[in-house]
């Protein structure tokens, strides 16, 4: 076990599959000698060479489409888009093809791809550098939308992401890069994508969020548990598609109360469908209404500090949603 | 090196070969014309031609290492599809999206070439996407060859990858992005380009602002190549060489083919909208077939009674793909829910 950083633990993973299978190569923009403009490929470059860690011209069209491709030869590619901002170039390439293969071919052709991107917001990224767009892919079946927010599971999913024979979008919560510590083992160890976790148990709310907000999340339950005596349950989704319907309605059967907590913007975003499931099966056990906790319907986060914490949602805003919600 | 090329590619090819592709072609123009009856007869909802497209595509096939380099095609690829290994009943089943149908199992839409088993590779009908996923499949190969885990030399494995499009494709954004990577990459790849004149109404003048796609092949550092396109063997001897060259180590090459559609675009299109009568039967006369059957014959290879020959084995085998697959039963309506992920492995 080792205590490091949630992009440690990214680096961590690479390195070890890079080592583990020589299937596996690394592409996007300035991944190679500058190790990422994040460093989550630091020292890869060095270690594995130019025809491993491969610097991509600047096209993320191509980036993906290239993984496509080596990724239908069998390779493993693990493609980064520098911000999850600049993968819209690649919608075509991620949707219509690496979703649609396998479908289309009927079960022929796998895409084995892995896409890691960082998202969010909240580091003075103004509109283009804190995008959050996981709903656009959580809606394409034939993806898998992966979002950790511990470093035990950024490397364990990572891993898991990279073995799959699908193709993986890997969300990077980019605030949390540096900011979420934890203890990561450093054996070859897997966390399967699919199921969600319980971060922190609870009998009088459910928590659902991922990412940021997952992280965020636990830090207001603590909080609300000190200050009110509520005793949250936080479920950190971890795989967005498939979704982890089981998870979602066992938990918010024993609270009898959901709280879905996500930095993109409200409407239409991830939340609205954990809050259709629990309405549609889960209806007879609410004890409250479903409540989203977002940001803001608006195109993207602003670069000025004082709007972008307006926008951003924290812990304190979670709290309050907490209390809110446990008060009904 | 082409000064070093003292006999062209043709010049190697025996007469049984030289016969093999003529009745490729043969068939491929049968096939297609089936296709047209019956969905003048209501039986099919949907066909996309290569009429006038054979010798492009022949030409091509011939000069790679079939059913095992990758060809990652178009929907105009019956020709291609057909000589790399595929059959008149594969096309049929598709054609009516029947239980068998080894491209996609009934799910795509007619003409989406598909086996994995030969290294054809499924694609989606948005066109150009194709491309740099072929720069993709073109990284695979110098990837396994430079890391040593296999023989560059060894021909049981893929060593180069082919891709096909059309000319007004050439102006999606994807076909830019995956040249450069082929330039950037020195991929062994070849970029076939059938340039058609048309892309459904649209000519090539509101496409591009060069005379040749080709030209722009000097933008991405590789070698581009225009070719007389109804012309087999003249496809034969540009295609061999980009062979040879990416098999070589040489990089990719654009080849453009210059051809024409001699149908409309589909069954959903009528051509009179937008091109004269006069101009179709003028590209009549370059028919690809007829050119290459008139060569043949000159050349003492093909006799009328081995043309009788071939059309009567032609007509049976379009006969008899037609006939299964039109009676065969249609996918079951839960294969819809089928194929969305790949199971893991263990
Ligand atoms: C991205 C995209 N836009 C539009 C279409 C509709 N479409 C299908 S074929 C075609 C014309 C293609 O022309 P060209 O590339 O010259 O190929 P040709 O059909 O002439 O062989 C169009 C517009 C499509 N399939 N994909
Ligand atoms: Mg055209």
């Amino acid at each position: 076990m080792a205590n490091m950083t949630l992009i440690e633990a990214l680096l961590m993973a690479m390195d070890e599959e890079l080592a583990r299978d020589e299937r596996v190569f690394i592409t996007g923009e300035d991944v190679g000698k500058r190790g990422g403009v994040f460093r989550a490929t630091q020292g890869l470059y060095e270690k594995y060479g130019a025809t491993r860690v491969i610097d991509s011209p600047l096209a993320e069209l191509s980036i993906v489409a290239i993984g496509i491709g080596a990724a239908m030869a069998e390779l493993r590619p693990i493609c980064e888009i520098q911000f999850a901002d600049y993968i819209h170039p690649a919608f075509n390439q991620i949707v219509n093809e690496a979703a649609k293969t396998y479908y289309r071919s009927d079960g022929q052709w796998r895409v084995p791809l892995t896409i890691r991107t960082p998202y969010g917001g909240g580091i003075g990224g103004g509109l283009y550098h804190s995008q959050s767009v996981e709903s656009f892919f959580a809606h394409v079946p034939g993806l898998k939308v992966v979002i950790p927010s511990t470093p035990h599971d950024a490397k364990g999913l990572l891993k898991s992401a990279v073995r799959d024979p699908n193709p993986v979008l890997f969300f990077e919560p980019k605030k949390g890069y540096r900011a979420i510590k934890g203890e990561v083992p450093e054996t070859d160890y897997t966390v399967p994508i699919g199921p969600a976790r319980i971060a922190r148990e609870g009998r009088d709310i459910s928590v659902f969020a991922y990412g940021m907000m997952a992280h965020y999340a636990v830090i207001a339950a603590e909080k609300v548990a000190r200050e009110d005596g509520i005793d949250a349950e936080v479920v950190d989704l971890r795989t967005l598609l498939p979704v982890d319907k089981q998870a979602i309605l066992d938990s918010v059967k024993k609270t009898g109360k959901a709280l879905v907590v996500y930095e993109d913007n409200l409407t239409m975003g991830y939340g609205a469908e954990v809050a259709a499931i629990i309405a549609d099966e889960a209806f007879e056990f609410l004890d409250g209404p479903v409540k989203r906790l977002a940001g803001p319907d608006v195109p993207a986060m602003p670069f000025s500090h004082s709007m972008q914490e307006f926008f951003m949602v924290n812990p304190d805003k979670i709290a309050a949603a907490i209390r809110d919600l446990t008060a009904y | 090196m082409s000064t070093e090329t003292l006999a062209l590619p043709r010049t190697q090819l025996s007469e049984e070969t030289l016969l093999e592709m003529y009745w490729m072609m043969l068939l491929s123009r049968r096939v297609d014309e089936r296709a047209w009856v019956l969905h003048r007869q209501g039986k099919i909802t949907f066909h996309v031609s290569a009429i006038g497209h054979e010798a492009a595509q022949i030409g091509a096939a011939f000069a790679i290492n079939r059913g095992v380099d990758y060809v990652n095609p178009y929907y105009r690829d019956l020709a291609l599809s057909l000589a790399i290994g595929t059959t008149a009943l594969d096309f049929m089943l598709g054609l009516f999206a029947k239980v068998g149908d080894p491209f996609s199992g009934g799910r795509q839409m007619p003409s989406h070439f598909n086996s994995h088993r030969l290294n054809i590779i499924s694609g989606s009908s948005v066109v150009a996407s194709q491309v740099p996923q072929t720069s993709g499949l073109a990284f695979a190969i110098k990837y396994r060859q430079t890391q040593g885990m296999v023989d560059p030399k060894d021909t049981s494995q893929p060593r180069l990858a082919l891709t096909c499009l059309g000319e007004g494709s050439t102006s999606q954004g994807d076909w830019h992005e995956g040249l450069n990577w082929a330039g950037v990459h020195h991929l062994p790849m070849i970029c076939l380009v059938q340039n058609n004149v048309y892309a459904i109404s649209v000519p090539i003048q509101s496409q591009m602002a060069v005379k040749n796609v080709a030209d722009r092949a000097s933008a991405y550092g590789i070698v581009g190549v225009t070719v007389d396109g109804n012309d087999v063997l003249a496809m034969y001897d540009v295609m061999k060489e980009a062979a040879e060259r990416a098999y070589n180590g040489g990089g990719a090459t654009l080849v453009e083919a210059k051809t024409y559609r001699m149908t409309p675009h589909s069954s959903d299109d009528d051509d009179r909208s937008y091109r004269t009568r006069e101009e179709v039967e003028e590209w009549k006369k370059k028919d690809p077939i007829s050119r290459f059957q008139s060569y043949l014959q000159a050349e003492g290879i093909l006799t009328q009674a081995l043309i009788d020959d071939y059309e009567a084995r032609a007509r049976d085998e379009v006969d008899a793909a037609h006939k299964t697959a039109e009676a065969a039963p249609s996918p079951a309506p839960e294969d819809t829910l089928g194929d969305v992920y790949a199971p893991l492995e263990d």
